[in-house]
């Protein structure tokens, strides 16, 4: 981010407000903003959610393809995050090839996918070594107003969780597909959740403005059993070790709220 | 050229498969302004990691939009050659790569005084010319010490290693076979004269009171690295000296 005349200000008021516990949007300091979620928003995905936290908004779509499995795991399906930061999304974003920011994050939603094996690939397959399913996971942002990390894994994670499979039928190695669909196989169920450092105070979900001026960021990823399963450090500053593992209890504690709004019953 | 998967990656007494008992860095060798080009460069050994690193700069910014008024543009590309790892790994630049140098300059920043050169861009080259775990660790490590090797001015070095979680053990230090085959890996740098963290990144599984004790594992591990680092800079300093004085 580049420094202006107007982040250095701004950085100096929610600074200030930060130190007293308070942020711009009244919100405390570990408080989410809003968290809206549809699913089944498009109709020709295998499965797809939208995920609107405060203005910010990401769609995530899943489809499901036949392709080969990687060499060293020949027995498992196969799961691909991509993420497109459109240039709808924002002035700061331009048409092209994915940059490193949208790399990165589809290397956070993945990596908490993966890592927490929520998706039983194991169960993808259909013949070892030649055919498996490969699952696409496409996050597409749609307004930036800060923290794409926890709305992207969230809506991907509502997107695996709607997706669902044609039935099928293998024949002479053959796919023979049958009527009807199930659900994916998920077992597992992880979820960001993203500090930003200000002043040294950590707080829960910035948005773009606190984003702008902070100093690092931190996502930690728990699964269903409150374990830890992913975590990434983002910006040019840096953390204590009281910081990081502060962050870690909260985290869990934020995650199990979250987890109850895509995960019903 | 397929490594075969050990049965075990940690006996029963805590041994590990090169011998290493579970808090335990490899062997680290450090070297500094190893090329003749660079304005900074080191070379480190780290287990068999085999990593280069250059420094060029402060110099004018290019393309120039991307010159910032008040601060330089530290810039950072970590890349692994064809032949540093089992299989050839095509040299255009992957996904994790892109991720690792956005990562890594991010954690290098905190430690350089930017605001020292405006306008200018700092570029760091980091090759990796064998890689058996823990690249990103070392990576670091090493670029830290080409930045102080090209005189730019910084809060202190940066220190990394990784720890982790393999077969229900708490280890240090994880290599390429212990990352594969362990439940986890946390790589961590630390700025030393600051005593704060820089990157932190982690896959696996891990309690809370796992994740503390491995944070607090690697930390250790960084404070060995740093030690080496030091003495590294002082030998090939104190040389200098000595050659002026004659």
């Amino acid at each position: 981010m580049k420094s202006s005349i107007m982040v250095r200000v701004k950085q100096k008021q929610i600074a200030q407000l930060v130190s007293i516990g308070k942020r711009l949007d009244g919100r405390g300091l570990s408080d989410y903003r809003e968290v809206q979620l549809e699913v089944g928003v498009v109709g020709r995905a295998e499965g797809s959610a939208r995920v609107r936290l405060g203005k910010t908004e990401v769609m995530v779509g899943t489809k499901i393809e036949l392709g080969e499995p990687f060499l060293d795991v020949p027995d498992q399906g196969v799961l691909t995050v991509n993420a497109e930061l459109v240039p709808l999304a924002s002035p700061t974003f331009e048409p092209g090839p994915p940059d490193e920011n949208s790399i990165e994050l589809a290397r956070i939603v993945d990596r908490g996918i993966r890592e927490s094996k929520a998706i039983a690939l194991e169960e993808l397959c259909v013949e070892p070594g030649k055919k498996v399913f490969v699952i696409f996971v496409d996050v597409y942002v749609l307004n930036h107003d800060g923290n794409l990390i926890d709305a992207s894994a969230l809506a991907a994670l509502a997107a695996l969780l709607n997706t669902k499979m044609f039935n099928y039928e293998v024949k002479e190695g053959q796919i023979e597909v049958k009527p009807g669909y199930t659900p994916l196989p998920i077992k597992n169920y992880p979820i960001a959740v993203t500090f930003a450092k200000i002043d040294d105070k950590l707080i829960a979900d910035p948005w773009l403005e606190e984003e702008q001026v902070m100093d690092a960021r931190i996502t930690i990823t728990t699964d269903k059993d409150g374990e830890i399963c992913a975590v990434q450090k983002g910006g040019y500053g840096s953390f204590t070790t009281q910081q990081i593992t502060e962050a870690a209890k909260i985290a869990k504690e934020k995650g199990e709220e979250l987890r109850k709004l895509v995960v019903k019953g | 050229m397929s490594q075969k998967k050990p049965e075990k990656l940690i006996d029963e007494n805590d041994v590990r498969l090169d011998g290493r008992g579970l808090n335990e860095l490899r062997p680290i060798k450090i070297d500094v302004g190893v090329l003749g080009n660079a304005d900074g460069s080191a070379y480190i050994e780290h287990g068999k990691n085999k990593i280069l690193a250059a420094v060029y700069g402060p110099k004018e910014a290019h393309p120039k939009h991307l010159a910032i008024p008040d601060r330089a543009l530290l810039r950072c590309r970590y890349h692994m050659a064809p032949f540093s790892v089992e299989e050839r790994k095509s040299p255009a630049p992957s996904r994790r790569e892109i991720e690792l140098s956005k990562v890594i300059t991010e954690s290098l920043e905190s430690a350089v005084f930017v605001d020292y050169y405006p306008r200018t861009s700092i570029d760091t080259f980091i090759e990796v010319l064998q890689a058996d775990g823990g690249t990103r660790c070392a990576a670091i490590t090493v670029a830290s010490l080409a930045l102080a090797d090209a005189g730019i001015p910084m809060r202190g070095l940066v220190a990394a290693c990784a720890a982790g979680k393999v077969e229900g053990r708490l280890v240090l230090d994880l290599t390429d076979l212990e990352d594969k085959g362990g439940e986890a890996d946390l790589p961590l740098a630390w700025v030393p004269n600051l005593n704060t963290i820089a990157l932190l990144q982690m896959d696996g599984s891990l309690t809370i009171d796992e994740f503390e004790k491995v944070v607090n594992m690697a930390l250790e591990g960084c404070k060995q690295i740093h030690a080496l680092q030091k003495e590294t800079l002082k030998a090939k300093y104190v040389t200098v000296k000595e050659e002026a004085e004659e």
